[in-house]
Order: C-alpha cells, then structure tokens, then sequence
C-alpha cells in the first residue's frame, strides 16, 4: 500500500497537470489528482490511478434546475432510457428526511391477520423483483409563454431508474390482508408524513416496496431506505420514506387526494383518483438551446405511458400536417421511457417538428386544445399535450409556445 | 426403462419447481401498543379523531401565533397556501377559470382532512408540535372564516364530521 501511493505521487508529481484537486484516497489520505488539460496529448502522460468511486468527465456537467419544492431531470442531456441516479427528479413536500436503515421499520396493519412491523433487513429476505418503469409527477407541464425553454423546464418531472424490492403483494399476503379490504393508507415518514389512499387491486397487481435503484441502494431523495412503487401512477401515490400500511374498506380522503393531485373538468366536477399517467413523448433532440446545420438530423427523444408499452411514436416535420414512424429502441418495456429516433434531412426552411406517442391501449397522445376542450381552461395536472419545436432558418431550434386560453 | 425416464423427469420438475410457502414469517408482530402509538390516519367518518375539542376564539389565537406568519392574517393573503376561500363553492365554476383560487371553502371535500393534515403536517417549520386542542381549535377558526360553521360551533371527534362542505358534490372519481 506505501508503495503504491509514493508510486501515485510520483507519477503524479512529474505530470502536467492544468488543474490539481484534492481528493480522498482509498487509504484516507488526502491526495492530489491531475485534470488533464484539452490541450495535452492523453497519450503521453499517465492518468489517474483505480478510485474507490468513478466521477464524471469534467467535461460533462448535467444538472437538475430546482425549486425549494422540486428538480427537474435534464431529459436533453440524457441518452437511452435510463436517468442516472443523482439527475433523477424530486419532488417532496418537506424536505428529504434523515433515517437510519438500523432503525427503520414499516408497520402493516388494520384489517390483516397479522399486524408486522418489518425491518429493512425484513424487506430484504422476501423474494426479490426487478423491474424498469418511469416514475412522473402528475404537475410534470409548464404552461411556457416563451420560446427559449428546454425540455427539462418544460417536462423535466419524469424520471426512469430499475428498481429492486419485494412485491406488495408478497407481502400483503405475508400479513393475510382482509377479502372485504379495499384501499390501503400509504404513509412517508418525511416532515409532512405524505399519505395517500391507494385501491388494494393497484397493490395486488404491480406494486412493489423498493429499496434499490439502479443496483445501489434508493438514494435519499428517492426514499432511502424503501419506499412505494406504483408503476405508471403519478408520482406522489409512490410514497418514498415508506413507515407505515394501513389496509381499510375506504380511502381516508387525504390533503394530497383532495385539495392537491385533483383536477377541475368540465360542469364544475372536480375528478379525483386519476392515478394513471397517460401517454405522451417528448423531443429532447433537436430542441431548445441547440442550433443544427442543414442536411441529416437525428431527431430523438423519449415516449411513455402509465397504461402499458410505447406502441408507436409519430413525428412531423411540417408542423403536424404529415405523420411518419419513428423507430423504437428496443426492448420496449412495460410503462417505461422509450426511446424513439428518426432520421430527417432538413433542408434549411423554417419548420416545426413534434412528436406524438400512441401506446398499446391505442391512446393517441394529445394537442393541448384538446386537453382543454374536454376538460376546461381550470383544469391541471395530468397535462400530457404534444410539444412541438421551431427550427428557424439560421438553425436555431425554439419551443413552440401554446396559447393556453 | 420407461419407468426410469419416468422417474427422471418426475425428479427434473421435482427440482425445478420452486417452493413457495403461504408464510414467510419475516418481520415481528405489531403490540397493539404500538399500533395505537402512531397518529391515526383521519377518513371522513371522523374514525380515530383524539378526545378533546376547540372552539373559534381559542383557534383564532393559536393561528395568529404559529399560522398567520406563512398563510396571512386572515388566511387569504399568503404567502404560501391560501386557506380561506374569497368565494363560495358556488362561484364561477374551477374548469372556466384559470385565475379562481381554490381554498377549504370552495374546494375542499371533507372538513376532516384539514384536522388530519395540520396534525400531521404543520406549522411547516414545527410538524407534529401542536396539542390535539390547538388542532381541533385551528381547524375550527379556518372552518368559521370560510363560513362553514357559527362562531359558536364547537369542534370535536363527534361534530367535525357533520361539517357540510360545498365541494363535496363536485368531486368526481376519476375512470383513470
């Protein structure tokens, strides 16, 4: 080990270095470590040596945009389907809480044969599930009146990780969950001790209690230790921090259900319970702050939707006139981002390009008037409108902005 | 020979098939103890509302003093949720407007949720600080302003549920 890190210094010592900063060794040493300069040759100087973590390139920077009450994925700097772990969205409402995997437990009860509390430990020993799905809050639309926002300000409140956990239904059956039980309470242990009622079929079907994202364990923004899981629902009925179940015959109306995560629709009914999260797409590449060049463009982005698979993805180029297939990358999974691409050669006009998802339900991914014809001008959440991009004769790309009233 | 292809095939599916037991027995039985230690969940029944009551004036002292700060004197001023609706539920209605604020007045379905969520919840930069009184007191006051009860109504686990709340007709389950 001593003749390792003098071997680091050496080796360090004599390189040039444009940038020196300090870090951890593996030994707990503070020592130097080299950020080569663009302009030297990599092939002629030894680089840094075996970490215990990997890091970015210096060269790459993606970054959430946050609020005091949410982040924002940057879905145009993203490749693939997954969202790495620290880019993934947050939304909560009031604060990441601090919890020791020691001491945490999760309770289950009410109308079940056997009470239990569970360890994480408990958790962990049940049989293990993985799967990937997106994870979307249901407020995920900006109504944006400008032409230079991203698709991060614009949809930035989804996020795709793999998740590993026990099914829900694993464990309502460890704890004999009551025939005549309906709906169960889904509790957080964050300041706000989030709640939400969730139908039990919904527990019985996909759900999952997860403790693991993207092969490491769930990260604190996330619900570290284990959280809720309801594949293609909106985002809050996932309830990260999870401490407690309570399994009832009726939904215990909470603040979340009722005054927040419900939308006014037409004749002045408000609907409630609107947990899945329908289809949409949306283009990360060409968009706002990109300038392209004439000739062959890769138009990319990604489609999903809480009901099933990505059937197909459509594109226009001439500002929704003709519709063509995009390609999808396989595997297409199960309410999962999906990644779409389509080869166009522009021929230096002035266009708009959008994209619009259809999934295996046969949904058609829809404009935002028709969003508000159906529902209203008071409406809110769950907006899934088709997003459409202007490319500008000089190659700037802009957001198409929609007239909301 | 039959037989014993028989038997192979018999043992190949006897160890490929997983065993599964109808209980794991993981985790340890909850006490009833701490069962009853956790606050409960309020639905709109009133089911598991605390002993104790509160009544307007003591609500409107106790809002002045850990409320008013982030919701405004009188509830409607902010700067964060507006609580007391300037309008009744019968106003222009939600979908025709996009400027009409929603509050417990005119869009909250079940007075029983704001007992729920202020217990659980609030003051935001103290949850879980206040007694059930204060709750029950708070929750009170923000029940008058929005004229939903008289000055002199007194809330309790018995009277809290009877709370007619306008919305209430206007919710609608979503078909998802």
């Amino acid at each position: 080990m001593q003749e390792q890190l003098s071997r680091r210094k050496l080796l360090l010592g004599g390189a040039m270095t444009a940038a020196v900063v300090l870090v951890k060794s593996a030994f707990g040493k503070m020592v130097q470590t080299g950020i080569p300069a663009s302009t030297m040759d990599p092939t002629k100087v030894q680089g840094p040596l075996p970490g215990p973590l990997g890091s970015r390139s210096p060269f790459e920077q993606p970054q959430r945009k946050f609020s005091l009450t949410s982040s924002q994925t940057p879905l145009q700097d993203l490749f693939g389907t997954i969202t790495p772990s620290d880019l993934h969205f947050e939304r909560h409402h009031a604060g990441v809480p601090a919890i020791d995997p020691n001491t945490y437990e999760l309770m289950i009860h009410g109308m079940v044969e056997r009470p239990t509390i569970f360890s994480l430990h408990d958790l962990k020993r049940f049989p293990a599930v993985t799967r990937t799905c997106f994870i979307e809050c249901s407020g995920n639309f900006r109504k944006p009146d400008k032409e230079t926002i991203t698709p991060q300000e614009i949809c930035g409140l989804t996020s795709q990780s793999e998740w590993t956990g026990v099914m829900l239904s694993t464990i309502f059956r460890e704890v004999g969950i009551a025939p005549k039980a309906t709906w169960f309470l889904a509790e957080g242990g964050d300041a706000a001790m989030m709640t939400r009622s969730i139908p039990v079929s919904k527990g019985l079907d996909d759900a999952m209690i997860v403790y693991a994202q993207n092969g490491e364990a769930i990260r604190p923004q996330q619900g570290y230790p284990a959280r809720l899981l309801l594949p293609g629902w909106e985002g809050n009925t996932s309830i990260k921090w999870l401490r407690r179940i309570e399994v009832a015959d009726a939904p215990f109306m909470t603040r979340e259900e009722t005054s927040k995560y419900t939308e006014p629709v037409k004749d002045g009914k408000i609907r409630q319970f609107s947990f899945t999260m329908d289809a949409r797409s949306v283009i990360t590449y060409p968009a706002y702050p990109v300038q392209v060049e004439k000739g062959w463009i890769e138009i990319q982005g990604i489609a999903w939707s809480g009901h099933g698979k990505i059937a197909k993805v459509e594109i226009s180029t001439d500002g929704g006139k003709h519709w063509y297939p995009a390609r999808l990358q396989e595997p297409v999974f199960d309410k999962a981002h999906t990644r779409f691409r389509y080869l166009w050669q522009w021929n230096g006009q002035s266009t708009e390009i959008m994209s619009r998802a259809i999934d295996d339900t046969g949904y058609i991914q829809p404009f935002l008037k028709q969003i508000i014809a159906d529902r209203g001008i008071g409406t809110g959440y769950h907006l899934n409108p088709v997003t459409s991009w202007q490319i500008r004769r000089d190659g700037q790309v802009l957001y198409q902005p929609e007239k909301w009233i | 020979m039959f037989k014993h292809i028989l038997y192979c095939c018999v043992l190949i599916i006897a160890c490929h098939s997983e065993n599964k037991p109808d209980h794991f027995g993981f985790g340890r039985a909850a006490t009833q103890q701490e069962i009853a230690a956790v606050p409960a969940a309020i639905p709109p029944d009133g089911t598991g509302l605390p002993p104790g009551q509160g009544t307007v004036s003591e609500g409107s002292v106790c809002y002045a003093a850990k409320c008013a700060s982030c919701h405004g004197n009188t509830g409607t001023e902010g700067p964060f949720n507006v609580l007391v609706a300037p309008d009744t539920a019968n106003a222009i209605p939600f979908d025709q407007t996009v400027f009409r604020v929603k509050a417990i007045g005119n869009y909250w379905p079940y007075a029983t949720t704001v007992f729920d969520y202020i217990r659980r919840a609030m003051p935001f930069n103290a949850p879980g600080s206040l007694t059930d009184q204060e709750v029950y007191s708070i929750t009170a006051w923000l029940l008058y302003r929005n004229q939903l009860i008289n000055e002199n109504f007194v809330i309790n686990a018995h009277t809290l549920p009877t709370v007619v709340m306008p919305a209430r007709s206007k919710y609608v389950v979503s078909d998802n």
